[in-house]
Formats: C-alpha cells, structure tokens, sequence
C-alpha cells in the first residue's frame, strides 16, 4: 500500500538535493571541523558558509547563529540561558498557553527553580491577547516568549506587535518559530526578535539540526558544557553533514517560498472545503486567514481522534490528533482546550498537514476514506445516536 | 504506541456494533471529557444473553475490548457474564498497553451495568442487592475520577 504523508507539521522528509549535500561530509569530509588537517579545515568553512547563509536569510550577523541539535534544545538554551543569565534584573518569564512542550516543559522546571512565570491566553482563533500581554509586564520581567506559528493549529502570531511591546518595555523576545521557519518570511530585524529557535527536519532538512539565533548584545549562559565550538556556547563537534544540510534546505524553502506556499495552501483549502461540504457536524479549528499554509486542523464531533487516525494508517494515511489517547496522557491537547474547545470535541480533532510532495489526488483518497471512516465511526458512536435522537424529537 | 494484532483485527472489524431495540438491559459508562464511552446492550432470554451489541465513542483500544467482550459474555448465563473480568479481556486480546488498560475495565462495567438494568426491570431484586451482585461502582473512570 501507497504511504499517503500528511503530517508534515510533525517532519518531513528530507530532499534529495538536501541529501545530497550533505552525503560528502559523511562519506568524504568526515574530520573533525576543529582540526587543522584538510578534510578537518574544510570543514570547518563549510560550517562558517552555512552560517552565513542562515543569517542572510533571517537577515541577522553571522555570529548571531548558533547550531543545536534542534528546536528543543534551542528553546531550553535561549529560555534557560536568558533566565539564568539575566536573573539579577529579575525573576518574571511571560509566555504562552498554547506553546510547544520544549518551551512549555521549560518554564515549568523554571517555576521550581524559583521564577515566576505568567501563561498568558489566546482566543478562539489561538491568537496571543496583546492586551493580556501588555498587562502581565511587571518591572522584574526579563523574559517574554511566545512561538511564531502554533504546530498544532497552524495560527500566526502577531510576532511583530509582540517584539514592539517587548522592545518598548526594554525586555527580551525569544519566539519558538520551528513551525514557521520554511513557510513564512522572517526578518529578525524588522520583527524585533531578540531570540528565535528553528529546526531543519520541518522544512525538509535532517533531524537533529536546528539553529538557535540571539542578537549580539544579549548575554545567555551555555547549557551544553565541554568544547569551545560555536563560540564557546554550545559544546559538542558540530554535525558537519546536518549544519550543510539545514542551510541547503532553508536556501531551497526560501528560495521557493511563495510557489510551494501557493501550491500548499491551495491543496490545503481544497480539503477543507471539500471536508466542509461533504462532512457535517465538524469544527474547523484555528484562524483561517494568519495559518501556515499546508496546516488544518478539523474537529469531528461524536468521534474520538485515536479510533480515526487507525482507521486511516490502515488506509495508509499519516496524520496526527489532539486526542487524549494519542498525546499518552488523560487530557487532550493543551492548545485545543486553549482556544476553549470542550473535551469531547478536542478529543476529536484531526490535523492534516500538508507538504510540497502531496498532491491533489493523494487529498481526494483522503477525503474518499475520511468520509467513509467518520460515517462508520459515528455510527458506532453512542454520542452520535443521542444527538440524532434529540434531532429527531 | 503499538497494538497487538487482535486489538488490530477487532477495531478493523469490531463484532456486533449496533443497538437492540427492546433491550433486556442497556449499561453505559465512561465520560465524554475523558474520551470514552461504552454502551452496551443485552436481550436475555431464560437467564442466557442471547444477543447482544455495542455502541462506543472511544480509541481503538476501547471499540476493540468493547468488541471482544461481546463476544465473551454471548450465549453466557448472567451468572457467566458476570464473572467476566477486566483481565480476562485484556488476555483475550493479546495485552493492550499500559495506558488503555482502563478500557477493559470500562467493558466489563459497561457488562455489569447493563446487567444490573435487566434486573432492575426484572424487578426482582432490590437495589441494593443489583448493586452487590454486579458490583457496581460510583465512578465508571477511575483513571480521571470523573
């Protein structure tokens, strides 16, 4: 059976053109870049290339870039690195509720540590309450991060207004934009990004590579100890073949942005519509006009997420579900409850996220088996039974 | 998080999904907020379940033990589907992982709730006595206590 990738907010696959790239400083370059041999030195500009090709593209300095492993290790370093570094300032963090676990999971661990921290709502839409944001500022705050693109709804955050307040209360903005690095144009400068964290497996690089950028200027404390590589801040010899490879695979994601955006979020509105017209008793969850291009996120009411994301992987489907049994713990998404979605309803929620490898007959075999699947699933719903019985009264 | 191949197979083709009209007994537990519901209904005939059918809103785990269950308790005296044990489904399905194991509890007091219906419309036994002989509970989902 044909696999049918429909979660690209979770990865990607990686490009063959990436993969090729990066395949000599596996087989070929293989020395360490902080040798002095030749296949060592080589090595090591290739890295300094990549840096500079990033930082062209967020439209920030080379020595502002650093490489991690990925966007998890990015949020903890900036978020942790800040906090630490700027605690004699004060002890207040603002974020989010509908952030990603790294950031999330962090600031908890924060809290313990003796931090405060505010999680600041969203609307129905998932869209950060500037006005909330602006209240929660105190004088001790040092630290305010809110994500770029939500991954679970695809919503767009005023990133802009965000870094304005920030700049205007003269307090550090780090934004999670692992989900919008490759689908939206960024300029740290204009935004008023101090901090931002990004991960090349989400926009058709490797896993394990990501990119933390802070602005000169910003003082954080290292988290990974050892080396002096990526100047003295991050330890550990850098991954040659991943570094070459997140830069090829932003140069590309840049370099086509407008006309995989286009094709992407055609196939994306394509499905809902057609969802729309042909399911009834659904939610379309998030904003439909600030969304990342290939991402939706429907909820269908009377069924739960888990039974409908089985049902399509025996079909050959990869998507993904805000359910409480697909997340391992009691409750369901975190971001649907958020933007005020009742239980039963979050429990239902299906996000198809769409690539630029999809196509629109891979979309319709989705949409075919979709509506057989929440038929049949509905039918064996007893929710659903007490809902037609009331309708029918 | 990895299903056996049972679980597999019921949730592809769940036995006995539907309603009875005239049920001798119907028994639904579970939450909305939590995830699941079962509701299960038995058509009893001289003290042997004779036919009965599931509704489920829930995972895969929870539409496969309700779906093996069925299976367990018909043509079972009442007294056989009481016996019924969460365990028993859980092996009957080759294991289920940790975190769904509360969906077989949910089968077997989605069984005795419906059972303790019949009786109930029997009219024979006290309330207190339906209580102790299907052992029913306050709470249906002891995982979140709802």
């Amino acid at each position: 059976m044909k696999t049918i990738y429909l979660d690209n907010n979770a990865t990607t696959k990686t490009d063959e053109e990436v993969l090729n790239t990066m395949m000599p400083y596996l087989l070929d370059n293989y020395g360490n870049p902080s040798s002095i041999y030749k296949i060592g030195r080589e090595n090591k500009k290739a890295i300094e290339d990549s840096r500079e090709k990033v930082a062209q593209i967020l439209n920030c300095e080379p020595n502002e870039i650093y490489f991690t492993s990925g966007g998890s290790e990015s949020d903890n370093t900036a978020i942790r690195g800040i906090a630490y570094s700027y605690k004699n300032k004060g002890n207040h963090i603002i974020t989010s509720k509908i952030e990603h676990p790294a950031v999330l999971e962090t600031c908890k661990q924060l809290e313990k540590e003796g931090f405060e921290v505010t999680y600041i709502g969203v609307n129905k839409n998932g869209i950060i309450d500037l006005e909330e944001l602006e209240k929660s500022i105190k004088s001790t705050t040092i630290l305010i991060t809110i994500m770029f693109a939500n991954n679970e709804i695809g919503t767009i955050e005023p990133i802009k207004e965000i870094g304005e307040i920030a700049r205007k209360n003269n307090i550090i903005f780090h934004t999670d934009a692992v989900q919008a690095v490759g689908s939206v144009k960024i300029d740290v400068r204009k935004l008023n990004i101090d901090s931002l964290s990004l991960s090349a497996h989400k926009f058709y690089g490797p896993k394990g590579i990501g990119v933390l950028y802070v602005k000169r200027g910003i003082q954080f404390n290292k988290i990974i100890n050892g080396g002096h590589q990526e100047r003295n801040k991050r330890a550990g010899t850098e991954n040659v073949a991943g570094i070459v490879g997140l830069a090829k695979a932003m140069d590309l994601a840049y370099r086509n942005l407008e006309a995989n955006n286009e094709k992407v979020k055609e196939l994306r509105n394509y499905y809902v519509k057609q969802i729309k017209e042909k399911i009834p008793y659904i939610k379309i969850n998030g904003d439909m006009e600030k969304r990342l291009p290939g991402n939706s996120n429907i909820s269908f009411r009377f069924i739960e997420g888990e039974g409908l994301l089985l049902n399509l992987d025996l079909k050959g489907i990869c998507a993904s579900s805000g359910s409480a049994c697909t997340s391992g713990s009691l409750n369901p998404s975190h971001v649907l409850l958020a933007i005020g979605l009742p239980h039963e309803i979050a429990h239902g929620s299906l996000r198809i996220s769409i690539g630029k490898y999809n196509t629109k007959e891979e979309i319709d075999y989705v949409i075919e088996n979709l509506v057989e699947i929440v038929g049949r699933l509905r039918e064996m719903s007893p929710l659903w039974e007490k809902f037609i019985e009331e309708e029918n009264k | 998080m990895e299903y056996s191949e049972k679980v597999v197979e019921h949730y592809t083709n769940p036995r006995n999904v539907g309603k009875i009209e005239n049920a001798s007994g119907i028994g639904e537990v579970g939450n909305p907020v939590c995830g699941d519901i079962m509701k299960m209904f038995i058509k009893v005939e001289n003290n042997v379940i004779v036919d009965v059918r599931f509704k489920t809103f829930g995972c895969g785990a929870a539409i496969a033990t309700s779906s093996i269950s069925t299976e367990m308790i018909k043509e079972k005296t009442i007294e056989e589907a009481l016996q019924l044990k969460n365990t028993d489904v859980v092996n009957n399905l080759g294991g289920l992982p940790p975190v769904k194991l509360h969906c077989s509890v949910l089968a077997e007091e989605a069984i005795h709730e419906a059972i303790a219906d019949y009786y109930r419309k029997e009219g024979k036994l006290t309330e207190e006595e339906i209580t102790r002989k299907c052992n029913l509970k306050k709470h249906s989902c002891e995982s979140c206590g709802i």
